[in-house]
């Protein structure tokens, strides 16, 4: 391959989407869809968590403020958590989070949580393209320019930095 | 040697804060002992223009309430940050957007369709609308505009300090004041109230189960509050657990949940993230359909999770066809 | 040297060809470029194959050379090669956890067909690799002590192989069957292939052995009922069912069999397949270990009527039979679990064109072991259920297997199991024998010679998928008979074979409660069902649970020489935990910022593993770090942040948000 390719000036609407994987099943079902060679939509970019239990509305929050189009939450099917309940928390808090979302104007399709387990690299492979076609027909999320506070975006600002590891 | 100079102006706001000056009742005398107020419409008769005249930095602290709405209120903003040395973002309007910061979820033009039409009580055949200037017989007049969004001050001009609460709680404000008169200030930028949540230390701590999980939320105005018992474990919305400490749990001790009007601790980003993360997490269902029904009361969680912040919140406002792609100013 | 988080970051980022795997999609010249580009990147390279030794010596030297203190390697899965890289840079004086992967394999190269795409996919992750790893902290792994005791779930020839090999290494075996006899399907074989050796002729040693040996303990009859803990320090119990006959008082001596008020046996024999009746006490087979009778107390009249005249408690010359026998539990403590719980056999009836259950002819390969059994319920005879002798038997491979309506894998051992039920019922009965089959898979060492001795000895093979059994006799000759409509593919015409007896090489499937049991020791299972290797190749036989192993078909199908070999690979895994005596803890547990904390207790319910508590006197929650399982929970619910995760704090996952967002 030449060292310098052109990359390529997107001629359609290209939705960013964000996944926050569990590590033991969605993550390890993408592992899969790789291995098996399942192509997908290159628009979905995926942070590893631990367990969906992780995923913090915060988080979703911030992607969509950063200029995600959509986020989505893999997690294991219910009963199948390795941390046993982390999911079932996960899903409190996406409920009562894409209440919020709706009001705010932000389509259902856009923030989704899918159970899928490690054995389900078709799985990644369907919802991420199905994803990235809706959001090509809902087109961006059109989401009010935040202010800059103090002259830097509020939701870039750092928060103080984490206590470095309490010693055990 | 004379006294300090101090500013005291009010934007989108309702005066609440204002009464919360006078809530300092007598130490408003040492206050005054101590100061010299240079600005505060509310209370003297200043005029803008006397502002103006003012040498920059000639004020040594002013304390904006109210959130930032209009053109005129923009132009105050800007122009009491420059007249003074250290800017005070105070009550929750100020510091988070507050309650007219719920105006965000609507733009502006529904929100002028609403009043000047579509209210039951409005008459107004001819549809008129308040314009940027009108020309009268005696010339031009102008009326302030009203800008897209609701913002807070620091989204406007860059902000010292802030004093939150709805309003302000006198203690924090005496705390305040102390510290400039002492310039013993914090680093720029903090919250002048402590940064701890305020279940710490809460008078009905003790009656809270170390492992609360919840069935039912419930609604203040339609049950029977018990005056001892945590509320939270009484099913009542209390966002304590999310909420900065320092109102002297004023809701609490009135027999009412909290509402967040301190707003986050400092390790927050998005108050109503963290405050819908928390309670989400303790409802007492694994099953989706029963989730749903247990989060049925919670109606509005907009109007409830970012009651006093809208505005300081990573949304901002609600998205819509008017706005661009999501992103921060340039 | 563990350098000090306040240090400017130094990042070196590697990225991986993988030899085409990534190259072949990913400029990875250009994305080296774009990471040497980056803020704090002070050198990126790529190589070949980073995870081989030279790729890790280049590591190694740059951050002594480039004194770096964070390192990102773009290459395959963490999940992979996380450790690999982990010990490369320890090795240079790094910080192991200043490492952070991009994963522009699995998630990139292999599923994007555009290059340019791909590329700009691998610039994001890479991207957010960098941010993120700057805000990695010095971490270290706990080391805990193992637990030098193993228990070994199922009783068939992996579990007895795996529990026998790790006995005879010295170490301590609990060996769980949840039948009164260990055994498992191979009991209940005759002979096996390709050699043809007795089956119970090498197994039932194997299964003394394990009754007699020191380090084994033998609970039969007996299931798991919890599994708590980690690698190490799992904590089991273990239900005992009642078996209503005191294990260690009786003999064996069936006295009691004898004795039952019932003459006759009355109940669907499990171990025969149903071809014959058992009493309500019984002995399972007659070289079940232990050797003990069980009372069934669905059918015994004493236990479901209390009324019986109990003649087996007057003939027990030991007085071994105990109606007060109740279910019993034991709490143990193991290092290492190794999973054996084998399969099932698909049922026949799903595929009713195959007139399984309607037509008494028609069998399971399984039913036809217990026939050519000798101590099956014919003395090893091979009859038809009306007694007489078959004189034409046609055998039906892929009965539930390579069948889209059912499992579309291969069971593996079926071609051969026909094989040799082929030279079996032609060796026995002289009867003609015919094979379908859709393919012939001899691929083991001997099986191909034998299917060749197969063939010579006469068995017909037809290659094609039966597509009917029936009973509709078109012609003379299929008056009585069974036939067997099947497309004979070599020759493209549609055949009617008729013959006495159908046997069905039914598939091997999962347990039926496989998926309780993949919850219960917190492992997955794969699309078909059986339990999830870590990883295909390189982890056959561990898990995603360190310390839990697999052996046998309950991994997937497998004979029984691969299952052998599977249960002496999981117990050399198992012995390697064990003597290792200690395991290391990823450091992802949670932590509470005390100053912080205001005391509101909403993470002590979400804790699965009860791991925090209240501080009463100091008013806040605190994380016990043995308890924690680092699943983040608590973390994503603390309303005013005071909880942590190491390895994913929030700052790192705003980092990775705001990179993997980034316009690159």
């Amino acid at each position: 391959m030449s060292s310098n390719v052109t990359l390529p000036v997107a001629k359609e609407f290209e939705p960013r989407i964000v996944a926050f994987f569990c590590n033991w099943c969605t993550y390890t079902a993408g592992d899969l869809a790789g291995a098996a060679r399942l192509a997908y939509a290159p628009n979905m970019r995926v942070i590893r968590l631990m367990c969906s239990g992780r995923v913090d509305p915060e988080f979703v929050l911030a992607a969509l403020r950063q200029g995600a189009d959509g986020v989505l939450i893999g997690g294991c099917h219910p009963g199948d958590c390795h941390y046993r309940e982390g999911n079932y928390k996960c899903l409190r808090r996406f409920q009562l989070l894409c209440k919020f979302l709706r009001q705010m104007g932000v389509e259902e399709q856009r923030v989704r949580l899918e159970w899928i387990a490690a054995s389900e690299g078709d799985k990644v492979q369907k919802i991420a393209n199905e994803m990235t076609a809706q959001l090509k027909l809902l087109g961006p999320l059109r989401l009010q320019i935040t202010p800059r506070v103090n002259g830097r975006p509020r939701a870039a600002e750092c928060p103080p930095a984490p206590t470095k590891g309490v010693a055990p | 040697m004379s006294k300090p100079k101090v500013g005291f102006y009010w934007c989108a706001s309702c005066g609440g804060c204002e009464e919360s000056v006078v809530d300092l009742a007598e130490a408003i005398l040492d206050v005054t002992a101590a100061v010299d107020f240079v600005f505060f419409p509310v209370a003297m008769d200043f005029k803008r223009s006397d502002v103006e005249a003012m040498a920059d930095g000639a004020m040594a602290a002013c304390m904006i309430n109210g959130a930032i709405r209009s053109s005129e209120q923009r132009a105050m903003a800007k122009l009491l940050r420059r007249k003074a040395q250290i800017l005070i973002a105070y009550g929750a309007c100020s510091h988070q957007g507050g309650i007219p910061g719920l105006a965000n979820l609507f733009d502006r033009q529904s929100i002028l369709q609403t009043v000047y039409r579509d209210t039951p009580s409005t008459v107004n055949p001819g549809d008129i609308r308040p314009e940027a200037s009108t020309r009268i017989p005696h010339g031009e007049v102008e009326l302030p505009v009203l800008d897209e969004q609701v913002k807070s001050l620091d989204q406007v001009v860059p902000v010292d300090y802030y004093i939150p609460g709805c309003a302000p709680p006198v203690q924090l404000l005496k705390d305040a004041l102390a510290a400039i008169l002492t310039g013993r200030l914090p680093p720029k930028g903090s919250v002048l109230a402590p940064d701890k949540a305020l279940c710490e230390q809460c008078p009905r701590a003790p009656s809270k189960p170390d492992n609360l999980l919840i069935d039912q939320f419930k609604r203040p105005h339609l049950e029977r509050i018990d005056p001892e018992k945590c509320l939270l474990a009484q099913g009542f919305l209390c966002l304590g657990p999310a909420t900065r400490g320092g109102c002297g749990w004023a809701c609490i001790n009135a027999n009412m949940p909290c509402t967040g009007c301190l707003g986050p601790v400092s390790r927050t980003r998005d108050y109503g993230g963290a405050a819908m993360s928390a309670l989400a997490s303790l409802v007492n269902s694994n099953d989706e359909a029963q989730i749903a029904a247990m989060l049925e009361t919670i109606v509005d969680p907009a109007g409830t999770f970012y009651r006093y912040g809208l505005p300081a919140s990573l949304l901002f406002a609600r998205a819509g066809a008017n706005a661009d792609k999501g992103g921060h100013e340039p | 040297m563990i350098r000090q988080i306040h240090e400017p970051s130094r990042i070196g980022v590697y990225v991986c060809h993988c030899g085409m795997n990534i190259a072949a999609k990913v400029d990875v010249e250009d994305v080296r470029a774009f990471a040497r580009s980056l803020p704090n990147v002070v050198v990126a390279k790529t190589y070949k194959f980073m995870c081989s030794d030279p790729g890790q010596e280049m590591i190694r030297k740059d951050i002594q050379e480039h004194d770096l203190n964070r390192v990102v390697v773009a290459s395959c899965s963490p999940l992979l090669h996380e450790h690999t890289f982990r010990r490369a840079c320890a090795a240079a004086g790094m910080n192991p956890f200043h490492l952070q992967m991009a994963n522009i394999r699995e998630q990139v190269s292999w599923v994007t067909p555009d290059c340019a795409l791909a590329t700009r996919k691998a610039r994001a992750l890479i991207h957010a690799a960098v941010r993120r790893v700057a805000d990695h902290y010095p971490l270290a792994k706990e080391r805990v002590n193992v637990h030098p005791a193993i228990l070994v779930v199922g009783g068939g020839i992996a579990g007895i192989h795996a529990a026998l090999v790790l006995a005879n290494a010295g170490k301590k075996v609990y060996l769980v069957e949840r039948e009164p006899s260990i055994g498992g399907h191979m009991a209940q074989l005759d002979k096996t292939f390709p050699t043809l050796d007795c089956s119970a002729c090498i197994l039932t040693p194997r299964m003394s052995q394990i009754r007699t040996h020191p380090n084994i303990t033998l609970w039969t009859y007996a299931e798991i009922e919890e599994v708590a803990g980690f690698a190490g320090n799992f904590k089991v119990k273990v239900r005992h069912k009642p078996r209503y006959v005191k294990e260690e008082l009786c003999v064996g001596c069936g006295e009691c069999v004898s004795a039952c008020v019932f003459k006759e046996g009355r109940v669907r024999d499990e171990f025969n397949q149903g071809l014959s009746k058992r009493k309500p006490i019984y002995m399972p087979f007659p070289q079940a270990t232990p050797n003990v009778a069980v009372i069934d107390p669905q059918s015994c009249l004493k236990i479901m009527r209390g009324k019986c005249a109990m003649k087996c408690v007057e003939a027990c010359p030991r007085a071994a039979i105990d109606f007060e026998q109740r279910e019993e539990h034991t709490d143990i403590e193991v290092g290492a679990i190794i999973l054996a719980t084998g399969y099932r056999t698909f049922d026949a009836r799903k595929i009713p064109e195959y007139g399984y259950g309607r037509f008494p002819n028609v069998y399971t390969m399984l039913e036809v072991e217990r026939l050519v059994n000798a101590a099956g319920p014919t003395g090893g005879d091979i009859t038809l259920r009306d007694g007489a002798r078959p004189q034409t038997v046609g055998i039906i491979h892929c009965v539930g297997s390579r069948d889209r309506r059912h499992h579309p894998y291969c069971s593996n051992v079926c071609c051969m199991a026909s094989l040799k039920m082929a030279h079996l019922v032609k060796e026995r009965t002289g009867a003609e024998v015919f094979n379908f089959y859709i393919d012939m898979r001899a691929t083991f060492k001997g099986y191909e010679e034998f299917y060749d001795q197969v063939l010579r000895e006469g068995v017909q093979f037809i290659r094609g998928r039966v597509a009917e059994v029936t009973d509709w006799a078109i012609r003379p000759a299929e008056k009585g008979k069974l036939v067997i409509r099947v497309e004979d593919t070599l020759v493209g015409v549609v055949r009617r074979i008729p013959v006495d007896m159908v046997v069905l090489a039914t598939a091997m499937e999962p347990q039926e409660d496989a998926a309780a049991v993949q919850r219960k020791f917190n492992i997955s299972c794969s699309q078909d069902g059986f339990f999830l290797e870590r990883h295909p190749k390189l982890g056959p036989v561990s898990t995603f649970s360190d310390g839990i192993f697999l052996a046998g078909v309950c991994q997937g199908p497998k004979d029984i020489p691969a299952s052998v070999a599977q249960a002496g690979a999981a117990a050399a895994e198992a012995l390697c935990l064990v003597d290792k005596g200690f395991v290391e803890i990823e450091p992802n547990t949670a932590f509470i910022d005390e100053a912080a904390c205001s005391g509101c207790r909403t993470c002590i319910p979400l804790c699965p593993f009860q791991a925090i508590t209240r501080d009463a006197v100091k008013g806040v929650a605190v994380i016990n770090q043995a308890l924690c399982k680092g699943c983040g929970t608590c973390v994503a619910a603390c309303p005013s942040g005071a909880a942590g995760q190491n390895m994913f704090t929030d700052a790192q996952i705003y980092d990775e948000i705001e990179g993997v967002l980034a316009d690159v």
